[in-house]
């Protein structure tokens, strides 16, 4: 098999003013696998994501140092095009945020400000999406209705769908599962999976069963440091740290 | 593609940047010609003396009293009915028709036009119930005035209380009326005297609803009683500028009372900001 | 028992002066009516409103207020051109763009503008604005509509400016993060997303603002020209229906049908922004501010 770097970072530092959020966060992503960061409330899993596509910058204060790249490129790199890198990371939030638009006009969002103009191409790709997301057989009868109207489930993934629409290279999940009841975590799990065959995911989770059933690594954070990180049945089984099994056993957090 | 749309996404800030800009410049474009044309107007005998020689001299003691006495009229009446107000609305209110009816009343009033005020303050005030041009008729119809005001400013300052206080105080057996006047209004109070001093300065500088109501051209005497016809400030620019015996040659008097003017209004703007900050520094809000 | 007595009463005590706003303004409304219909007896409400001559002095007398309601409107329209790009513009540079060190100054900035004094501003406009504009576009006087309109627009910016900030400010996080997520710039996500999600808050703003610009006196009293005529061009002088109540409520005698039609003309400015405040009400009310996706 072959192990391709999509993403890594190395000694990874982060700052909101004075305060250190993340101390030198190495880790390597390998195309097409998922990746689960799991850790206590706070230990700055979802600081280490929003740095993957550069969120973060949005807040203002911050500072980061050490490196990150997609593809050995250094994506904080002043010369770096940040809208272009945010399509070609995508990201799934917590909560679902759907436009206030219809369903075609969220998943059509990204394209045309992307720039695609053709209108075919377009509905095509909103199709192909939402089937990608497998939601197509329940919304394509009413896609010009309100996003607002389907449920907490269905929402997330169609904001999947959005995600995807931009054809990106790794999908960035922060809790993506968190807010909805079991039946739709399920089919979000399965979709994760599917998907990753083609994608390189990174999930922020705090549910470790869920870490261990669909990730192939796993990575610890503890107040800002990557403890470990490892193949998942190994962390799970035999972890290397007396800390990382204090968590697992739920000794902590 | 993205240099072009990051293009024109910096040609709009720019565009944006620009229209700051000019509400920049017209402000301090007027500022600029009011402060240089009217500071030469002010002295010690401005301040304190009555005009003279057909305003051609003199000062603007008369207009300042004028305007202080309208001032107090209207606070002392639309506080307190503007607090209450506040209160029933954050405070007792359950959602419904007649909150709806109450809040309709309120913005309506604070859309009506200023010369509208005017004309009911004459046809009311004045004429009804008889009180003639005064410092209470036109208080009166300036207070009108201020009423949305300061119920705005007082139901944000009650909205700001946090509602554990409230909790608290009813856990302990306190009624809600005692909750109110003791845990409430206290915390409340910086916001509400802030609101009050900013709907204040407002009424200071406004002309139509007192130019029939309680400001005259000139009258020899300062106010005695509230039955007082009096002079005011914004009424005495006006005056000097459009319908005076001698406009050109007491220009540099109407800049100096424009001056005076924005001096009281600015002012009380910033003893507002800054009792409001003292006081919340006070309370740890 | 006796303090939830007192506490019933209190309540309804503050009911009692809650209700005082809107006694206040039906007896405004009550009085305007008692002092203006009677001017209907002399002159039908269709000459009344269309009749273009407002010659209330001469015998016999006209009272048609067209010109007088289209130099509000037109003054009113003017502004509007102005003052909304403005007022649009420094909300959205407030509310998204800025820096947090220059919005400290930008913001205090649009609260001066809005505590000058109407008649500071008129004033302004009838000594600098006016000699500058008549010699500028050379035009034989310089107190008219153009001259009002630039110190309305003034005026109602800040008005504008402050409500929709709100609007914009209200936006959810979220919103904001799934367009820069899927690679939009901040422009498109302004134009794309934040806009549409703040429209009834920026068109109750808009409305507000015109609302000022329409009922604003001093101003129109001050620079506008006071020709009662129907405006040509914008460098016409115009009298707005505020400016045409001042400046003849003091000659008019008491009760005469002069008097009767003053309050008329405040009966149709009352109106005016009556309908305005209805609007903008309505529209607050209906679209409610968007928010985030619900479970």
């Amino acid at each position: 098999m072959e192990s391709n770097i999509k993403m890594h970072t190395k000694n990874l530092d982060f700052f909101y003013g004075n305060f250190q959020a993340l101390h030198t966060v190495s880790i390597e992503f390998t195309q097409n696998q998922v990746t689960a960061l799991i850790g206590p409330s706070g230990c700055g899993k979802s600081t280490y994501l929003r740095c993957l596509n550069r969120m973060n910058d949005l807040i203002s204060g911050i500072r980061v140092e050490g490196q990150a790249m997609l593809d050995n490129i250094d994506i904080y790199d002043p010369s770096i095009d940040v809208v272009t890198l945010r399509r070609r990371v995508g990201m799934v939030f917590q909560k679902p945020n759907p436009f206030p638009k219809s369903i075609f006009e969220n998943i059509a969002y990204g394209l045309k400000v992307n720039g695609v103009k053709d209108k075919a191409k377009i509905t095509e790709i909103v199709e192909k999406s939402l089937k990608q997301a497998a939601i197509w057989e329940e919304v394509k009868d009413r896609m010009n209705d309100s996003s607002l109207g389907l449920s907490g489930g269905q929402q997330q993934r169609l904001c999947i769908a959005r995600a995807l629409a931009v054809d990106p290279e790794v999908l960035l999940m922060d809790e993506p599962a968190s807010a909805l009841d079991p039946i739709a975590t399920q089919k979000i799990e399965e979709l994760i999976t599917e998907l990753s065959s083609k994608l390189t995911i990174i999930i922020v989770t705090h549910n470790m069963q869920q870490a261990a059933r669909i990730s192939d690594r796993t990575a610890f954070f503890y107040m800002g440091k990557l403890i470990e990180v490892n193949d998942t049945d190994t962390l799970f089984t035999k972890p290397g740290l007396k800390q990382t099994e204090d968590y697992i056993t739920g000794r902590f957090g | 593609m993205i240099k072009k749309r990051v293009f024109i996404q910096n040609t709009w800030f720019s565009i944006f940047k620009i229209a700051v800009l000019i509400n920049g410049a017209a402000l301090a474009v007027i500022l600029f010609f009011i402060v240089s044309r009217g500071w030469r107007a002010i002295s010690w005998e401005f301040l304190t003396q009555a005009p003279r020689d057909s305003m051609t001299a003199g000062g603007i003691l008369p207009c300042i009293v004028g305007t202080v006495s309208l001032c107090l009229v209207t606070i002392l009446v639309a506080l307190p009915i503007g607090v209450a107000s506040a209160i029933y609305l954050n405070e007792y209110a359950t959602q419904g028709k007649l909150v709806r009816v109450i809040r309709l009343g309120i913005n309506n009033l604070a859309g009506v036009p200023s010369i509208v005020f005017g004309l009911f303050g004459l046809a009311f005030f004045c004429i009804v119930l008889k009180m003639g041009v005064s410092v209470a008729a036109g208080g009166l119809t300036l207070g009108l005035m201020t009423l949305p005001v300061i119920i705005g400013a007082s139901e944000e300052a009650l909205k700001s209380v946090p509602n554990t206080y409230r909790e608290a105080s009813l856990a302990m057996g306190a009624t809600k009326w005692q909750t109110i006047r003791k845990v409430v209004l206290p915390v409340a109070f910086p916001g509400i005297i802030t609101g009050s001093i900013l709907g204040i300065s407002r009424a200071a500088g406004e002309t139509a609803p007192i130019m029939y109501t309680g400001a005259v051209f000139f009258t020899p005497d300062l106010p005695t009683s509230i039955m007082d016809e009096v002079m005011a400030l914004p009424y005495h620019i006006y005056v000097l500028a459009t319908a005076g015996t001698h406009i050109e040659a007491t220009r540099h008097l109407q800049y100096g009372t424009a001056l005076v003017l924005i001096v009281l209004v600015l002012g009380m703007n910033l003893a507002a900001i800054i009792l409001r900050s003292k006081m919340r520094k006070k309370l740890r809000i | 028992m006796k303090r939830q007595h007192i506490d019933k009463g209190v309540r309804s005590g503050f009911l009692l002066i809650a209700l005082f706003s809107i006694t206040a303004l039906s007896l405004i409304m009550i009085f305007l009516f008692i002092e203006g219909l009677p001017i209907f007896d002399h002159v039908s409400i269709k000459e009344f409103i269309f009749g273009k001559y407002w010659y209330p002095t001469d015998d016999p007398a006209d009272f048609g207020i067209l010109a007088l309601i289209l130099g509000s409107v037109s003054v009113t329209f003017l502004s509007g051109i102005m003052a909304i790009p403005l007022g649009i513009m420094t909300a959205i540079y407030l509310a998204e763009i800025a820096p947090p060190t220059v919005a400290e100054i930008v913001k205090p900035i649009v609260e001066l503008m809005a505590s000058m004094p109407s008649v500071v501003i008129g004033f302004f406009g009838m000594v600098v604005v006016a000699p500058f504009i008549q010699k500028l576009f050379n035009i034989p006087v310089g107190l008219n509509m153009f001259n009002a309109s630039l110190m309305l627009a003034f005026m109602a910016v800040p008005t504008i400016c402050s409500i929709s900030e709100d609007a914009v400010f209200s936006v959810p996080t979220a919103l904001k993060e799934a367009s820069f997520a899927l690679g939009a710039t901040h422009f498109e996500t302004i134009v794309k997303i934040i806009i549409p999600a703040s429209l009834s808050g920026i068109c109750t703003a808009v409305i507000l603002g015109l609302s000022r610009a329409v009922g604003e006196t001093m101003v129109v009293l001050m620079a506008a020209g006071g020709a009662a005529m129907i405006p040509g061009s914008i460098f016409d002088p115009v009298r707005p229906l505020p400016a045409s109540i001042a400046a003849e409520m003091a000659e008019a005698p008491f009760r005469s049908e002069h008097y009767h039609a003053l309050f008329a003309i405040g009966i149709v400015l009352f109106l005016f922004t009556l309908i305005f405040n209805l609007i903008a009400d309505f529209l607050s009310h209906k679209f409610r501010q968007v928010g985030e996706a619900s479970l």
